[in-house]
C-alpha cells in the first residue's frame, strides 16, 4: 500500500482482539477522495469494528490509520472530528427531548459574550448546510416527533455542522422505507458532488449497487477483495460476502391456501407509549392455511401492538381475535400457546430466551410442567436433554455439544435456530414470525426461510411481520401493509410491485 | 500456569480471594490503629476454636444467620431483593414466642406447633411483599423496609404488653419447656443428668455451658431441599425463569406474578423457621425489645450474597460470619479491640465479593500474555 494523499482514508494491516475473540485479521483498506465506499460484510464480520477504529472509539491492536496521506493516531472520537471524520451510528445518538436544532449543536454550541447560548447564529448556520445539500428538516421540532428518516438526516446534519469531510455511515437504510431510502442516496450523492467522501456499513447489495463507487468485502475479519461496482453483480457480491454459492431468492413453489383458520377483526388497541391514542386502530386481517401472510410497514405502525395483542401480553380495547374458531383476546400467553399458536418474537434476547439457562434448559421453556419433561414437579432432565439434542442435531445448532452451554455463548443465528425449534416442537397451527431474521448473516437467513416456508407447506399458517420490504416480497403469499394502525392494502405475492407496497408503507395512496 | 487460570476463573476462588483481602484490610486498619494484626488474628481464631464449647457457640449462632441467607438467596433467585428479611424473623420470632408461651402441650404437639406458628407468620409477612410487588407492581425493598418497622415496634409492643412481659427485664416469658429443643434438656436439669455431667467435664461444658440443638443440621437439610427444589423441580424452574428473564417467562406462558408470590412465600418461611429453631433451641427462649434484636435477617443479606446467592454456599458463609461475630467477643474482651472491627471485616469482604468479576478478568489476562509467550 502506498501511502498517498489521494486517499481520505488509508487504514493498514489493522488487527483487533475482543478477548480471545480475533475481530479483524490484517485487514487493509483504502478509500479514495469524493467517492462512495461501502463495507460489506455479514453480521460479526467485522465492517462496524472496523469503522469504530476509524472513529477512535476502539482502538486497534496492531495497524495503522493515515488521514489525507498523514499517520494519525486515532486515540479517541475527538482526533476523529479534528481530522473532520463524523460517523452516523446505526442507533442514532440524540436527545429526545431536544429540538433538531439544538441536537445539531449539542457539543459545539455557538456562544455570544458570557457562555450564553446565540441559538439564532447557529440556526442561520445550520441553514446554510441546508440549503447546501437540500437536507430539509424542521428545524424546531423535537426528535420524538419526526420520523426514523428525518432523525438520520439529523445526525448528518451534526456531522456536517462539525466540518466533517468523511462521513462514515453506519447501516444507514436498516430503518428506512423504500422512498427514504432513495432520498438518502441522493443526499450522499450530493455531498459527494462536494468533494465529501462517504464510507458506508451494510450488508444490503441493493443499495450497494444503487450508491457505491468501491466496495470492500469483509468475511469473518478477514479482508476478502476491494471492487468496483459497475462491474459486479449482486450475486458476486453475495458470493464474495458468504464465501459460497447463496441464493438470493426464496424457493417456493404456489401457495395452496386452505379455509381460514386465524382472523383478526376490527381489533383496537391503546398506545404504552403515546397516552389516549390507539396504536390500532380497527385493524382486521384473516390468514388461511397453507399460506404466508407478510405483513409490510415502517416501524411504529402498530407491528408491535399487533403481535402484544394476538399473544396476550396487552388487552384489547375492542375487537376479536379468533383461532379455529376460539376467541383467544385478553386471555393469558399460556392460553395463546395452548391454542396452537407459536410465535418467533423479534427480541430474542428478551422474549424469547433466558439467556443465563442452558440450551437444554430453553427448549422447555413452554413445556417444563408437561410429561415426560416434568414428573410431579420433579425435572426429567433426562428427558429434557434428550429433546434439547433432537432440536440441535434436526435445526443444525452450533456448536453441537451445547446442550448444557448456557445458551448466552451461541451465536444469534444459532440462539434463533433453538428457538424456532422449539416453537415449530408445539406442532403450531400459526407460526408467528417477527423480524425472523433481524440480526442474522446470509446464510442463516437463508435457512429460516426455508423453515418457514416448510411449515407453510405442512399445511399451517404462518404470519410474518417483517420490516424488511424485500423479505416479505420474497417470502409471503399474500402481503398485507399496515400503515398508521390499519391494514391499508393487502395483495397477492405476484400482483405487487416495491413501489406500490413502498407508497402504502409512507401512507400514500394508489 | 493452566491450571492457576483454570482454577482463578472458578466462582469459589473469588469469594476466597474476597475474604482474604477482606481481612487483610482489617488487619491494616488494626495495624494503623496501634493493635498487633497477628495477635488480634491469633486471639480471634482462639475465640473461635480453642474449646468445644467455642465451636458449638458458633454454630449456635450460625444456625439462624445461615436459615435467613439461605432465605434471601432463594429470593435473588427470582429476582427480588428479599430485605424484609429481618421483619419476617422478627415477626416468626414474635408468633413463635407468643405460641410457645400460651400453649402448654406435650412436647410431641408443642414443638411443632411452635414450628407451624413460626413459618407460618414469616408465609403470611413474606407473602405480603409478593402480593404487593406482583399485584401493584410495588418494590419489594420499599415494602420489605416498611414491614421491618412494623415488626420491629410490633415486637416491642408484645415484649411490653401484659400478658407477655416478664417483670423487671427486657424481655418477654420465655416459652413453657415443652417446646424447648435443647439437646437433653430434660435430661440435663434431672438428678441422674447432674450427677453424671459433674463427673465429666468435657461434656459437661458441652451441654451446661451451650444451647445445642439440632437446628444446624435443619439448616443443612433446608439448605439441600431449597438447592434440590430450585434446580431440580418444575417450580423451581419457573422460578428461576422469572428470575432471569421475566419478560421471556411471561412470552412462554409462566405466570411471573404467581412465581413471584410462591418465591416470597417460601423466602418468608424460611425466615420463619430460622425464628422458630432460635425461640426453641436457645435460652431464654424468649425475645427481646428491639434494641437487642441482632440482625438476624439482615446478616442474611451478607450471607447470601457472599455465598454467591447458593443455598449450599450460605452454610459456609453462614458460619464463617458467625464465627468471625463470636469470635469478635474475644478480641474486644482479651485485647480491647473494638468488636466493630467485625464488621468492618464483613464490609470489606463483601465489598471484595461485589469487585470479585475483577478475578476472572485477571485470568483471561494471564491466559493472553501465555498465549502471546507461546507464539
Amino acid at each position: 500500500m502506498k501511502i498517498s494523499s489521494e486517499y481520505a482514508v488509508q487504514m493498514k494491516n489493522i488487527t483487533k482482539n475482543f478477548g480471545d475473540c480475533r475481530a479483524l485479521d490484517d485487514v487493509s483498506i483504502e478509500i479514495k477522495k469524493g467517492t462512495i465506499h461501502a463495507v460489506l460484510g455479514e453480521n460479526g464480520a467485522g465492517k462496524t469494528t472496523l469503522m469504530n477504529i476509524l472513529y477512535g472509539l476502539y482502538q486497534a491492536d496492531e495497524g495503522e490509520v493515515y488521514i489525507n496521506g498523514k499517520r494519525i493516531n486515532m486515540k479517541n472520537p475527538n482526533i476523529a472530528i479534528e481530522n473532520k471524520i463524523g460517523m452516523v451510528h446505526q442507533h442514532f445518538m440524540l436527545v429526545e427531548n431536544f429540538t433538531v436544532s439544538q441536537n445539531i449543536i449539542l457539543g459545539k454550541e455557538v456562544v455570544s459574550c458570557c457562555g450564553i447560548l446565540d441559538m439564532k447564529k447557529a440556526k442561520e448556520e445550520i441553514d446554510k448546510i441546508v440549503e447546501k445539500y437540500g437536507l430539509k428538516v424542521d428545524k424546531d421540532a423535537k426528535i420524538a416527533d419526526i420520523s426514523v428518516g428525518m432523525q438520520q438526516r439529523v445526525e448528518i446534519l451534526k456531522t456536517l455542522y462539525r466540518g466533517a469531510d468523511i462521513l462514515i455511515l453506519d447501516e444507514p437504510t436498516a430503518v428506512l422505507t423504500p422512498q427514504e431510502i432513495k432520498d438518502l442516496i441522493e443526499i450522499m450523492h450530493r455531498l459527494i458532488a462536494d468533494g465529501k467522501t462517504i464510507i458506508i456499513i451494510t450488508h444490503k447489495l441493493k443499495e450497494i449497487k444503487a450508491s457505491s463507487d468501491a466496495c470492500t468485502i469483509i468475511r469473518r475479519g478477514k479482508y476478502i477483495d476491494t471492487v468496483d461496482v459497475k462491474n459486479i453483480t449482486q450475486t458476486e457480491l453475495a458470493d464474495k460476502m458468504v464465501g459460497r454459492n447463496v441464493k438470493l431468492v426464496v424457493e417456493k413453489t404456489p401457495a395452496k391456501p386452505g379455509k381460514v383458520i386465524f382472523e383478526v377483526e376490527d381489533l383496537t388497541v391503546t398506545s404504552k407509549v403515546h397516552k389516549g391514542i390507539n396504536a390500532l386502530k380497527g385493524l382486521s386481517l384473516k390468514i388461511r392455511k397453507g399460506e404466508i401472510l407478510g405483513v409490510a410497514g415502517v416501524d411504529g405502525n402498530g407491528q408491535k401492538e399487533l403481535v402484544e395483542a394476538i399473544t396476550c401480553l396487552s388487552k384489547v380495547s375492542s375487537g376479536v381475535i379468533k383461532i379455529n374458531g376460539n376467541k383467544i383476546q385478553n386471555t393469558k400467553p399460556k392460553n395463546v400457546i395452548k391454542n396452537k399458536i407459536s410465535t418467533i418474537h423479534e427480541d430474542r434476547q428478551k422474549r424469547g430466551l433466558v439467556l443465563d439457562f442452558s440450551v437444554a434448559e430453553n427448549v422447555i421453556l413452554e413445556r417444563y410442567k408437561e410429561y415426560p419433561y416434568s414428573k410431579a414437579g420433579i425435572l426429567n432432565y433426562g428427558e429434557i436433554n434428550k429433546f434439547a439434542k433432537e432440536i440441535i442435531s434436526e435445526y443444525d445448532v452450533r456448536p453441537e455439544d451445547c446442550v448444557n452451554m448456557q445458551i448466552r455463548e451461541l451465536s444469534g443465528g444459532n440462539q434463533q435456530k433453538v428457538i424456532i425449534g422449539r416453537e415449530i416442537a408445539n406442532d403450531p397451527d400459526l407460526l408467528i414470525a417477527v423480524q425472523p431474521t433481524r440480526g442474522l448473516d446470509v446464510g442463516a437467513i437463508e435457512y429460516v426461510h426455508k423453515i418457514l416456508v416448510e411449515q407453510r407447506d405442512k399445511g399451517k399458517a404462518v404470519l410474518l411481520i417483517s420490516l424488511e420490504l424485500d423479505e416479505i416480497l420474497s417470502l409471503a403469499d399474500r402481503i398485507a401493509v399496515i400503515y398508521d394502525g390499519k391494514i391499508v392494502g393487502e395483495f397477492l405475492q405476484e400482483e405487487v410491485n416495491e413501489n406500490t407496497v413502498g407508497l402504502l408503507m409512507a401512507g400514500g395512496k394508489i | 500456569m493452566q491450571r492457576l487460570i483454570k482454577i482463578l476463573k472458578k466462582p469459589i476462588t473469588s469469594t476466597f480471594l474476597a475474604i482474604i483481602f477482606g481481612i487483610l484490610v482489617a488487619g491494616a486498619i488494626l495495624f494503623f490503629s496501634g493493635y498487633s494484626p497477628i495477635m488480634a488474628f491469633n486471639t480471634l481464631l482462639k475465640g473461635i476454636f480453642s474449646r468445644p464449647k467455642y465451636v458449638l457457640k458458633v454454630i449456635e449462632k450460625s444456625t439462624p444467620i445461615i436459615l435467613t441467607g439461605i432465605s434471601v438467596a432463594f429470593a435473588f433467585k427470582t429476582g427480588l431483593f428479599n430485605i424484609g428479611a429481618e421483619g419476617q424473623y422478627i415477626i416468626g420470632s414474635v408468633v413463635a414466642m407468643m405460641v410457645g408461651v400460651s400453649l402448654r402441650l406435650p412436647a410431641i404437639y408443642q414443638v411443632p406447633i411452635i414450628f407451624f406458628a413460626g413459618m407460618l407468620s414469616g408465609v403470611i409477612y413474606g407473602g405480603l411483599i409478593g402480593i404487593l410487588k406482583a399485584k401493584f407492581g410495588i418494590h419489594e425493598v420499599i415494602t420489605g423496609i416498611m414491614l421491618n418497622w412494623i415488626a420491629f415496634y410490633l415486637c416491642n409492643f408484645v415484649v411490653d404488653s401484659q400478658t407477655f412481659h416478664k417483670p423487671s427485664t427486657m424481655r418477654s416469658l420465655s416459652i413453657n419447656d415443652s417446646g424447648f429443643t435443647t439437646l437433653f434438656y430434660k435430661w440435663k436439669i434431672s438428678k441422674e443428668g447432674i450427677e453424671y455431667l459433674r463427673q465429666n467435664k468435657w461434656l459437661s461444658e458441652v451441654l451446661l455451658k451451650t444451647d445445642i440443638n439440632a437446628g444446624i443440621l435443619l439448616a443443612v437439610v433446608v439448605a439441600i431441599i431449597v438447592w434440590f427444589l430450585l434446580y431440580k423441580t418444575s417450580l423451581g424452574y419457573s422460578i428461576r425463569a422469572v428470575g432471569n428473564n421475566a419478560k421471556a417467562a411471561e412470552f412462554a406462558g409462566i405466570g411471573v406474578k404467581r412465581n413471584i408470590m410462591a418465591a416470597m412465600t417460601i423466602s418468608g418461611a424460611i425466615c420463619g423457621l430460622a425464628a422458630a429453631i432460635t425461640i426453641t433451641g436457645v435460652s431464654p427462649h424468649a425475645i427481646y425489645k428491639l434494641s437487642m434484636f441482632e440482625n438476624i435477617g439482615f446478616n442474611g443479606l451478607f450471607v447470601a450474597l457472599i455465598a454467591r446467592t447458593s443455598p449450599i454456599g450460605c452454610i459456609l458463609s453462614g458460619l464463617f460470619f458467625g464465627a468471625l461475630n463470636y469470635g469478635g467477643n474475644a478480641l474486644q474482651m482479651d485485647l480491647g479491640i473494638p468488636s466493630e472491627i467485625i464488621s468492618i471485616t464483613m464490609g470489606s469482604v463483601l465489598f471484595f465479593v461485589a469487585l470479585s468479576g475483577v478475578v476472572p478478568m485477571v485470568a483471561n489476562k494471564l491466559a493472553k500474555r501465555r498465549e502471546k509467550n507461546v507464539e
